[in-house]
């Protein structure tokens, strides 16, 4: 074979053509083979080198290396060109509707008296307490008596509470947290800061702001130097934890056997005082039976229920929601994430 | 208690441009929630005047009784209306709205035809005008009450505000007019005029005429007194400003005694009650009832005396019982002339205890069993008979006596205490004052030291927060500052409560809905799941809101299956529930509580008893799944729940608290008797879990194959911190292995062989195929195990040696062949 400068540049001119007329991935292999295969000119090119003087071979060796480049870089160029063009078509007809709902995934939830009662232990313990909890059947004495509230008190007919028979039991379905509190008392040593959360009981009709089985949290804080101004800053801490920074609490006084100054919570929500829970001074005489000094110690102890807290701050309207155990309403809380 | 503005007026100076909300505010500011304000007569407007009927002419032929009636209204002219009613006579003063008034409900009354007649206005029932619910017939006024054309709206003083007040047990004074006019008197910072202070007792002295007293029962009592009368004329009328005065305060108008009797007791808080005089054999005896064993109350109400109630009896027969209901049988009547009146301050508890043994609670229970101000017996007895003589032409008679008001003792108290106990800076003045204005009396010992006298109505004050109370919401509890006080650091929640919280964040992230379900249970419900043992020993409860669930729960699942079929009734199909809670079984030897009472601290013994009088409690976890782990949807359907799944998620439970479970397949009551596994640890059974029993799931309906399990949260211990291991990085070589073995070999005991068997490399070991197709009862249980060494990639050989030595160890002990 002979080989001059013109025979090559005619192949490499024909070989750009098909290159850059080749249209698809597939037909690019066999353009390939063609123009750089070992059969296209280009390779016999190549191989005629070896027959030639090695002063020829040197000059000609260069012109037959470039266009071998010049082929091979279109070659590649276009190779990625097409490549590209062939995802993008691929990806494309790949393409779906994100908007499919992932309903086989299992969907299950906290009921949110369960997150509501985190969410305050969690916020009480920051502020030092521990979270207390005691038995749901519970000691007269310990629901009642310790409390001071004396055996003839209404509380402790059997239209307000739920007791165990035989009566001589003297045990009752607690008819608040209280008893924990005194509990507390009674196995520790001040100072005391507990939060105790839990089931309650009281003999009311299930409708739809009551129900005989509810859940209250009550604090309780035994220190020395304990003044009412420390409640107040208690209840102001939580109310705004719990319903929101901007929120006023104010305090009405009130009653109750185991708090001396009382005082009912309010809250301010909404444009509209709601009743929030009963709170007080540790009435001295419990003190004394929990065998506390109230020469040095004095303390306070709120209460409020749950279910309302969740009522108000959720817009929750009916009762029956959170007692009848209806997945969706449980589901709709999630897990509690914020 | 429901209070008239008008009368609360008589003793409180309310300032001028005090709004009703100011007003509002002023109770609720000092402890007197109000229940609410009702603005009577703002729905009526005039001509409201009184007339005179002159004549009545009957017209017949109606479906009911119409009259057509004159009436003088004090014009040049009579007037003639048509009226329904039928109660009044020729004579009588009625209320005539004339055209032009308008009613309430927007009830304009303007001169029509009607009847054949026309009609110039309209005689008003009680009702009508708004004042009460009485409209059994039209307003009689008392004779010569007042003039024809006189405006009958302040007649009648139908422009009033009534509040309704809440009043806490503690402050019994505060049930009368003459309480809480000196509550709002304070509140508001105005003068208060005590009524009492117009009382006068000399003229009405002790003596031995009209009806004795004595009293047998001491300790019901501080003090009686019983006053006599004659000459009584019973059937006056009540005058117009007392009755309605009743009326305005919830109660209703009777006759002039017993109004007497209650106007009193609702302006000073003093309950009495009126004995007709001459239906009293001899004297009157306080004493318990007894072998007295009946009595008639006024509500013609035959009652069963306990021995322990107390009784105002004569020599014969019970004539009341104490301090809250009178008896039939002496009964003030029309016939009425001479009266015994008795006032008694009687011990609360006392009180408290009859009126709940008879459920009958009236207007005098409800005032002595919150206490009455001691001093009041002698005043109010005197105030009332003063009235009777005044009203109703009495002459008195005598007076009776026993015993002694008892009041509350002198408190000593450091005044500096106040400031102390709310946190803000209260002068010592400032103290001064407001234990005046709530009536104490102050003796200034040093600054540090005063003796306080509380006044009589005050039982209650007997300590010094009691009487920080008092300051305190004289100044206002809004003055009280807001401080944060903290525990010390280190607080944390119970390793009990970690796992509680990680168990349920567990569950519901896994697809599970929490619940909290009722406690009471239905026995039967109880029998038809087929509990036994443990589980039917339940504590019952004496007083269940509903017959149908007098038991407290033995375990979770009754309330989880019942929430189950009420999600399933409501449309849900994939149900996965669960629950975390006590349950309460009867199975213990408890103590018995002694009655230690609020007075009393008991000793270390018996808050011993008393501990132990409580039944342990334990926590458990349960839960109840129907249908698939998540829904079908459109990429496809879901597989369901199954017994598999329900172990899985009570083992993985158990592990997650650090505990190793065993399981052994378990016969348990409401599950499949072979598809329920009961899963233990260190012997000790923790948890059941599985398929449920087809009788159970047919009962209530649910789907075939529902599952449930229960882990018994409490029973499973604490491993405290966790120890990790390093991780090893030389690669891992893997096995399959192939058994054959008898189908009713457990897989868990051939997993346990090879275990064994495949010696200390052996990093894990899962089952992935069985074939239980083979026939002959054998089924083919494919595991695969992976070995890694700490120090070394392991040989071919090796790993081959150890698949060897696993295959042995199953063939020994289950009789498993390797698959060919």
């Amino acid at each position: 074979m002979t080989l001059n400068a013109a025979d090559v540049s005619k192949s490499v001119k024909s070989a750009l053509e098909a290159i850059a007329a080749t249209q698809e991935l597939a037909d690019l292999k066999s353009v390939k083979s063609e123009h750089l295969g070992d059969k296209s000119d280009l390779s016999k090119a190549s191989q005629a080198l070896g027959k030639m003087a090695a002063e020829e071979r040197a000059e000609f060796g260069k012109i037959v290396g470039a266009a071998k480049s010049e082929v091979a870089a279109a070659y590649d160029a276009k190779l990625v060109e097409l490549e590209i063009a062939r995802d993008r078509k691929v990806l494309n007809e790949e393409r779906v509707d994100v908007s499919l709902p992932a309903t086989n995934l299992p969907k299950g939830g906290l009921h949110p008296l369960t997150i509501l009662t985190n969410e305050i232990s969690d916020l009480f313990i920051g502020l030092g307490y521990r979270v207390a909890e005691g038995p749901e059947l519970e000691a007269e004495w310990l629901n009642f008596d310790a409390l001071n509230i004396p055996a003839d008190h209404p509380a402790r007919t059997m239209q307000d509470t739920f007791f165990i028979e035989p009566l001589e039991s003297k045990l009752v379905l607690r008819t608040h947290t209280s008893p924990v509190q005194i509990r507390t008392m009674l196995e520790n040593k001040p100072p005391i800061y507990v939060i105790c959360p839990g089931r309650t009981y009281r003999a009311d009709e299930l409708d739809a702001t009551h129900t005989p089985v509810f859940s209250q949290v009550e604090g309780l804080v035994i220190d020395r130097g304990i003044t009412m101004a420390d409640l107040k800053g208690t209840l102001d801490y939580f109310a705004q934890s719990i319903f929101g920074p901007e929120v006023k609490t104010r305090l009405r006084p009130s009653f109750f056997p185991f708090t001396e100054p009382s005082a009912e919570v309010d809250f301010y929500f909404n444009g509209r005082w709601i009743e929030w829970g009963g709170c007080g001074m540790v009435n001295p005489k419990v003190l004394e039976v929990c065998g506390i000094d109230t020469s040095e110690f004095s303390g306070f102890a709120f209460g409020m229920g749950l279910e309302r807290t969740l009522m108000v701050r959720h817009g929750i309207t009916d009762m029956h929601d959170i007692v009848e155990g209806d997945l969706r309403f449980t589901r709709s809380f999630g897990l509690g994430a914020k | 208690m429901k209070i008239p503005l008008s009368w609360i007026q008589e003793f409180a100076d309310i300032p001028k441009n005090t709004d009703l909300e100011q007003i509002e505010n002023a109770f609720v500011g000092v402890g007197f929630e109000v229940e609410s304000v009702d603005i009577q007569g703002s729905d009526l407007s005039g001509p409201l005047i009184v007339a005179k009927v002159i004549n009545i002419q009957e017209l017949v032929g109606n479906k009911k009784p119409i009259r057509y009636v004159e009436l003088d209204c004090g014009e040049a002219n009579t007037r003639f209306v048509i009226c329904g009613a039928t109660n009044f006579k020729v004579n009588d003063l009625v209320v005539a709205a004339l055209p032009g008034a308008v009613l309430p409900g927007n009830f304009a009354i303007s001169a029509r035809e009607t009847y054949g007649k026309t009609s110039n206005g309209m005689i008003c029932s009680a009702r009508e005008l708004g004042i009460s619910e009485d409209h059994s017939g039209i307003i009689v006024l008392p004779t010569d009450s007042a003039k024809t054309g006189t405006d009958a709206i302040e007649l009648l003083e139908i422009n009033d505000v009534v509040f309704d007040i809440a009043v806490n047990p503690d402050r019994g004074y505060a049930l009368s007019i003459r309480g809480l006019s000196r509550e709002l008197a304070a509140a508001l910072g105005s003068k208060f005029s005590d009524p009492v202070e117009n009382v006068k007792t000399a003229d009405f002295g002790i003596n031995k005429n009209g009806i004795q007293v004595s009293v047998e029962e001491v300790a019901a009592l501080s003090v009686v007194y019983i006053r006599t009368i004659s000459d009584f004329r019973a059937t006056i009328a009540t005058p117009l400003r007392m009755s309605r005065r009743i009326e305005k305060c919830g109660m209703r108008s009777i006759s002039l005694a017993v109004d007497i009797t209650n106007y009193v007791m609702l302006e000073l808080g003093q309950p009495l009650h009126a004995f007709d005089a001459s239906k009293i054999d001899s004297q009157l005896i306080i004493r318990n009832a007894g072998n007295t064993k009946t009595i008639k109350t006024l509500d013609n109400q035959e009652r069963k005396l306990s021995p322990d109630d107390l009784v105002v009896t004569d020599k014969k027969e019970a004539l009341a019982l104490a301090g809250v209901m009178g008896g039939a049988s002496s009964e003030v009547t029309d016939g009425t002339t001479e009266i015994a009146l008795e006032a008694a301050r009687f011990d609360p508890t006392r009180i408290a205890k009859s009126s709940r043994r008879h459920k009958l609670s009236s207007e005098a229970s409800r005032r002595l069993e919150r206490g009455v101000d001691p001093s009041l017996a002698e005043i109010a007895s005197a105030r009332a008979i003063g009235l009777m003589i005044e009203l109703g032409g009495a002459k008195y008679v005598g007076s009776s006596s026993s015993g002694e008001p008892k009041y509350a003792p002198v408190v000593s108290f450091d005044p500096n205490f106040v400031s102390k106990y709310l946190g803000t800076d209260v002068p010592l003045a400032e103290v001064e004052e407001k234990l005046n204005i709530v009536g104490c009396d102050v003796k200034k010992i040093s600054d540090s030291n005063w003796q306080i006298d509380p006044p009589s109505w005050r039982a209650d004050l007997t300590l010094a927060p009691d009487l920080v109370e008092e300051v305190a919401r004289m100044i206002g509890y809004e003055r009280i500052p807001s401080t944060l006080p903290t525990g010390k650091g280190g607080a944390s929640l119970t390793p009990m409560q970690i796992r509680k919280r990680g168990v349920a964040n567990y569950l519901a992230a896994n697809g599970f809905s929490e619940v909290y379900n009722s406690p009471f249970v239905n026995p039967d419900f109880i029998s038809q799941l087929g509990f036994v043992g443990d589980r039917a020993k339940s504590f019952k409860l004496a007083n269940p809101m509903s017959e149908e669930f007098p038991d407290l729960r033995t375990h979770l699942l009754p309330g989880l299956l019942l929430t189950a079929a009420r999600n399933q009734g409501r449309g849900a199909k994939d149900i996965a529930l669960f629950e975390i809670g006590s349950v309460f079984r009867n199975i213990e030897k408890l103590e018995t509580q002694q009655t230690v009472g609020t007075e009393k601290v008991p000793d270390s013994a018996t808050r011993e008893k008393i501990y132990k009088s409580v039944p342990n409690q334990p926590l458990h976890v349960g839960a109840v799944i129907a249908g698939k782990l998540g829904s079908d949807s459109w990429n496809g359907k879901n597989s369901d729940y199954t017994w598999v799944e329900a172990i899985g998620f009570a083992r993985s439970i158990i592990e997650s608290t650090g505990n190793v479970s065993a399981t052994k397949s378990s016969d348990f009551a409401p599950w499949h008797p072979g598809r329920c596994a009961e899963l233990l640890v260190n012997g000790k059974p923790v948890a059941h879990a599985g398929e449920l029993h087809p009788r159970v799931i047919s009962l209530l309906g649910l789907p075939a194959r529902s599952c449930a399990f229960v882990v018994v949260l409490s029973a499973l211990e604490f491993s405290g911190t966790k120890k990790s291991q390093t991780l090893i990085t030389m690669p891992a070589a893997t096995q399959d292995i192939a058994l054959v073995v008898d189908e009713n070999i457990a897989a868990s005991d051939v997993e346990a062989a090879l275990r064994n068997g495949a010696g200390d490399l052996l990093e894990s070991i899962t089952l992935f195929d069985r074939y239980d197709k083979l026939g002959d009862g054998k089924v083919s249980l494919a595991f695969t195990l992976v070995f890694r060494a700490a120090d070394r990639t392991l040989t071919a050989d090796e790993v081959s040696q150890f698949r060897t030595s696993a295959a042995e160890a199953a063939l020994k002990s289950c009789g498993a062949t390797v698959r060919a």
